[in-house]
């Protein structure tokens, strides 16, 4: 199968580079599938899971936000953070989501900032896919 | 004259300060290597969303609805300025706090009359206190970073200082910093974070030749992907310039060091010297002593 070049981009360095078959990610408008020779194309993404189809595995990364960009031949995802399923500290993620859900209860009654929490509910969330996922 | 017990003991802690420079030198050097290929792995991921918006930029000349956004455009008046200013935590780096400090100190005093007309984002413990002192207008701070900052760590004051310029509270924000030119020389520079006009600038020079090849798809729309990616823009930044800045910092230093370990090896062979002719004079004095003591007895 044709493959192309893949990147996923953090401000703290390269986290994957490899060639790919196909790239799933979830744009705000919803999942998109990249293949080779794609039209060039830019999109937000939300918080989600890159999935990055090679020849012999699968490989997961857990993105908070950021874009990808295609090219007929390279495709970049660019993200604040993008993670790794072994890099991801799964305790850590689970106590966050905890968190998250406790102040998202709160809220209803107090002025909590509601936004914020269930951004962090999401990335917590999405964390803990990404990590049970990969294995 | 110093007696010899005295030039030894000086002779000893000079040993011991060298020996400390030393090994400061030689942390800054692996420091300096780790903040400059820290910046090399960096340097795409602004390149590349640098190039997503000056497409888009360029690409809105031709198009009929016109995609323009505030962070772009230069406004009319400018009541308030702020000045984001990066400095180290600590000291030891010779004139690299006190340099950038003078600069920026000058900078707002040329171009304001009052404090209202401007504000500080100041990040390192030496510039928060430096301005704190003088009583400007501080409106964020952060110390404490790690030497090898990461991006997380100043998302905050970064996503922040963004916002106050959305929201109109700045109308204008520059940076100061040390920009790396090479461990032994560092630039104190000003560059004008927002609003981002450059991109119009450029989309008309160099905007048909390349960049039309590439005609990219929006989704959803370009107006949205700008409004996602040009705070990512500024906020990296400034994350760059810090990044740039910690370089600098660990070439201050190490050159610093270094010539400070010069100096005390200088230092060294210097009271070496005194102290190697005192203790001939006081040989030379015993052996008058005791010729003069025999000849006495004759």
């Amino acid at each position: 199968m044709k493959t192309m070049q893949a990147n996923v981009v953090t401000p703290d360095g390269s986290v994957f580079e490899g060639q790919v078959e196909m790239v799933t990610v979830k744009t705000t408008e919803g999942s998109l599938g990249i293949m080779a020779n794609h039209l060039p194309l830019v999109a937000n993404l939300t918080i989600g899971a890159v999935r990055l189809k090679t020849e012999s595995e699968v490989q997961l990364i857990a993105v908070s936000g950021g874009f990808i960009e295609v090219r007929p031949d390279v495709v970049s995802v660019l993200a604040e953070s993008a993670e790794l399923p072994s890099d991801i500290d799964v305790a850590r993620a689970r106590a966050a989501k905890e968190r998250a859900e406790r102040r998202l209860e709160r809220a209803k009654q107090e002025n909590i900032d509601f936004k914020r929490a269930e951004l962090a509910l999401k990335r917590a969330i999405n964390r803990l896919n990404v990590a049970t996922g990969g294995q | 004259m110093a007696s010899l017990r005295d030039i030894k003991s000086r002779i000893t802690s000079t040993k011991k300060t060298k020996q400390i420079t030393k090994a400061m030198e030689m942390v800054s050097a692996a420091k300096l290597n780790r903040a400059q290929s820290k910046a090399t792995a960096f340097f795409p991921y602004t390149e590349k969303i640098r190039e997503v918006v000056s497409s888009i930029a360029s690409g809105n000349e031709d198009s009929e609805e016109g995609i323009s956004h505030p962070m772009l455009e230069a406004r009319d008046e400018v009541k308030k300025t702020a000045y984001i200013v990066i400095t180290s935590d600590r000291g030891l780096c010779g004139a690299y706090n006190s340099s950038l400090l003078r600069h920026t100190y000058k900078t707002i005093n040329e171009r304001h009359q009052s404090p209202e007309e401007y504000g500080l984002i100041v990040i390192g413990r030496v510039g928060r206190d430096f301005f704190k002192k003088r009583g400007m207008p501080i409106y964020q701070e952060i110390v404490g970073l790690q030497d090898q900052p990461e991006y997380g760590e100043i998302k905050n004051i970064a996503s922040t200082t963004v916002q106050m310029f959305v929201d109109g509270i700045f109308d204008e924000i520059y940076l100061h910093y040390n920009h790396f030119v090479s461990v032994i020389s560092q630039k104190v520079t000003e560059s004008k974070l927002l609003p981002l006009n450059e991109f119009g600038a450029e989309a008309g020079a160099e905007g048909d030749s390349k960049k039309a090849a590439m005609e990219y798809i929006y989704e959803p729309d370009p107006k949205s992907i700008l409004e996602n990616l040009l705070p990512h823009y500024a906020e990296s930044l400034i994350y760059g310039a810090l990044l740039d800045a910690k370089a600098s910092e660990f070439g201050a230093r190490m050159t610093a060091m270094q010539s400070a370990t010069n100096n005390a090896t200088d230092r060294i062979d210097e009271l070496t010297l005194v102290y190697n002719r005192a203790r001939q004079a006081a040989i030379t004095q015993e052996i008058n002593e005791i010729v003069g003591g025999a000849a006495a007895l004759e």
